[in-house]
């Protein structure tokens, strides 16, 4: 029996019917799969995925290693993704994440141990224009300062679930995908 | 200064262009109507006029992408458009994507009828949430005005368009590791020609296949208004870079932000336009990351696709993400954080980019902990040269110019870094009287 509510199928089945083959809707499925899963791809529902689109586990589980926005680890409920490329670099990117290390207590990389935040380093977010740029969710913060960043670590910090933590959240949302 | 005609961006700042009435209300999808009448070839030949070139990095003739598709509507074909932005310093698309959604997907609709098929796929990087959002409420707001689905406005033509998200894979920007990506697959590239058809031939599902930047489908719109011949009378006429281009303009500049500017203006008018230097200018990499460091002289040159001076050793013009830097910043560790980027995201199909980079990396970890040798130098030069022109794809050959460029340019500062284990700026000389 697959892992999938009915829902789901009827999602997953609306993605297939985009594309000529079956195997072309593996990423948005893994999107939907990861968002079934509260922002992890655990291994059960990318079998689910592989025996929905008629794929071998082997091959799915391929794929979702090759890219890095599937989570195969547990993140906090909110990611705070800090550019460290560049143009971010050259406006104090790394300042940035040395003074989030020190108030979330943790290192890029990692959770806080109550499972709330998840600190990152990511590469060119494409808003190079007003560095240093944050993603938290699907929201960009720009010309992000230090005073910046604790107030949204306080107001992160009073929320008690992310609505909106990864983009599956949003395809949810929008039926039409 | 030469005024700067906004073509693409000439509504950009219409409060609520955005949405679908407000884009009606300037013009919109009049382009649309136009290509509506038109042949496929007279669509084309309206580009070829036009001088149109691809505005994702490579800079290829867009209606010679074209002509060799087969345009038989019998023969299922692509349009694919590659919104994967993710070059280091380059934010136009996400700007065009969240502010002219509508222009695009015009842009989409016109490129469909020149190459006379029906189904279009935006790949949008999985991080660009917001534009994909943008977008897709643009697509959903053309549908319900008929402009996208059966036999639009009466013309007995299908037209389809879907996004597809990405999920983090720099290398599916690369043309047929987009194909590979869109087709469920691992983001890895194909072989290309000569060793195997053109993706016109034979692209994404073994299907003829065109695929073509956010930017350049969305210039298409003012090309059709306007007429070809008229868009190459815009600004400098350079021979071979018509029109305007979007620049991403970063760094140290005192206007950092995305601006519209003919091709072909003088490097330091552009630099003007975003309000000058911040600082003493040191070096800039003109068109995002892979392109390489240039050096801060000549400035006086023609920005477009053949004007950056040769002996800059930089690529080109690239994708337009111009990032500037004074002398405040120390090269090694921009040259060790581009590496480290590069070497992230190799998709480890071929060796000498996985292995190569690999080993660059850890030198440069070596650096910038204080334990490196002098003769790193000439050792990270060596992994560039086995890497240069025998990685499968250019992502080998993008990761390595800002390396080797920053090691003809800055050769006594990465020494002088390696030695003492700090960068000491200029002191500015101060003239008496």
């Amino acid at each position: 029996m697959s892992v999938f509510s009915e829902e789901t199928i009827a999602r997953l089945d609306e993605l297939i019917s985009r594309y000529p083959t079956k195997k072309a809707a593996l990423l948005p499925a893994l999107w939907v799969a990861q968002d079934v899963g509260g922002g992890v791809l655990n291994p059960d529902a990318m079998e689910a995925v592989a025996s929905h689109l008629e794929l071998p586990p082997a091959e799915v589980q391929g794929v979702a290693t090759f890219y890095t926005m599937y989570n195969k680890v547990p993140r906090g409920k909110f990611a705070i993704e800090i550019c460290h490329n560049v143009p971010c670099m050259a406006f104090g990117a790394e300042e940035l994440i040395a003074h989030c290390e020190h108030s979330l207590g943790i290192s890029a990389g990692e959770t806080t141990p109550d499972g709330h935040i998840t600190l990152a380093r990511v590469e060119c977010l494409g808003a190079c224009c007003n560095a240093p740029a944050v993603q938290i969710g699907s929201k960009y913060y720009e010309n992000v300062s230090a005073e910046h960043i604790d107030a949204l670590i306080v107001q992160i910090k009073s929320l008690p679930d992310n609505p909106d933590h990864t983009p599956q959240g949003l395809i949810s949302e929008t039926a039409s995908f | 200064m030469q005024e700067q005609p906004q073509v693409l961006y000439k509504n950009r700042y219409v409060p609520g262009i955005n949405t679908l009435e407000v884009y009606l209300q300037h013009g919109g999808y009049e382009s649309f109507r136009k290509a509506l009448t038109m042949t496929p070839d007279a669509i084309i030949d309206e580009v070829k006029a036009s001088g149109l070139r691809g505005r994702g990095g490579a800079g290829f003739p867009t209606s010679v992408k074209w002509v060799a598709v087969p345009k038989n509507r019998d023969q299922e074909h692509f349009l694919i458009i590659n919104a994967d932005e993710g070059e280091p310093g380059t934010a136009k698309d996400r700007d065009l994507m969240n502010a002219l959604p509508h222009l695009m997907i015009e842009g989409c609709l016109c490129s469909l009828m020149a190459l006379n098929a029906s189904k279009c796929y935006i790949y949008i990087r999985g991080e660009y949430i917001e534009p994909w959002k943008s977008v897709q409420k643009a697509i959903n707001e053309a549908r319900k005005a008929g402009f996208i689905g059966k036999n639009v406005l009466g013309s007995g033509l299908d037209f389809e368009i879907y996004t597809h998200l990405g999920a983090g894979a720099y290398e599916c920007g690369e043309e047929s590791a987009l194909m590979s990506s869109l087709m469920g697959e691992r983001g890895m590239p194909r072989m290309k020609p000569p060793y195997a058809p053109l993706p016109q031939v034979k692209g994404v599902w073994d299907k003829p296949s065109v695929v073509n930047n956010v930017e350049t489908v969305s210039t298409l719109v003012p090309i059709l208004a306007m007429g070809g011949a008229e868009y190459t009378k815009i600004g400098y006429g350079s021979p071979r870079s018509r029109g305007t281009k979007l620049f991403s303009i970063s760094g140290h500049v005192n206007k950092p932000g995305i601006y519209e500017i003919v091709l072909g203006t003088p490097f330091n008018e552009v630099l003007e336009i975003a309000g000058g230097v911040k600082g003493k200018l040191k070096t800039y990499i003109p068109g995002g990351s892979s392109m390489g460091f240039a050096p801060p002289t000549p400035m006086d040159y023609p920005f477009d696709y053949e004007g950056i001076p040769q002996n800059t050793k930089t690529l080109g013009l690239g994708s337009g993400g111009l990032i500037v830097f004074n002398d405040t910043v120390p090269i090694v560790p921009l040259a060790a954080r581009l590496t480290h980027f590069y070497h992230h995201e190799s998709c480890g199909k071929c060796t000498p980019c996985r292995e190569g980079l690999n080993w660059m990396a850890k030198i440069y970890d070596r650096i910038l902990a204080g334990a490196g040798r002098e003769s790193d130098v000439d050792l990270l030069w060596d992994i560039c040269d086995n890497i240069r022109g025998k990685s499968f794809c250019p992502l080998g050959e993008g990761a390595i110019w800002p390396v080797m460029t920053s090691l003809t340019l800055f050769r006594d500062e990465y020494l002088q870094y390696i030695r003492t284990g700090t960068y000491t700026p200029p002191v500015a000389v101060t003239t008496a009287g």
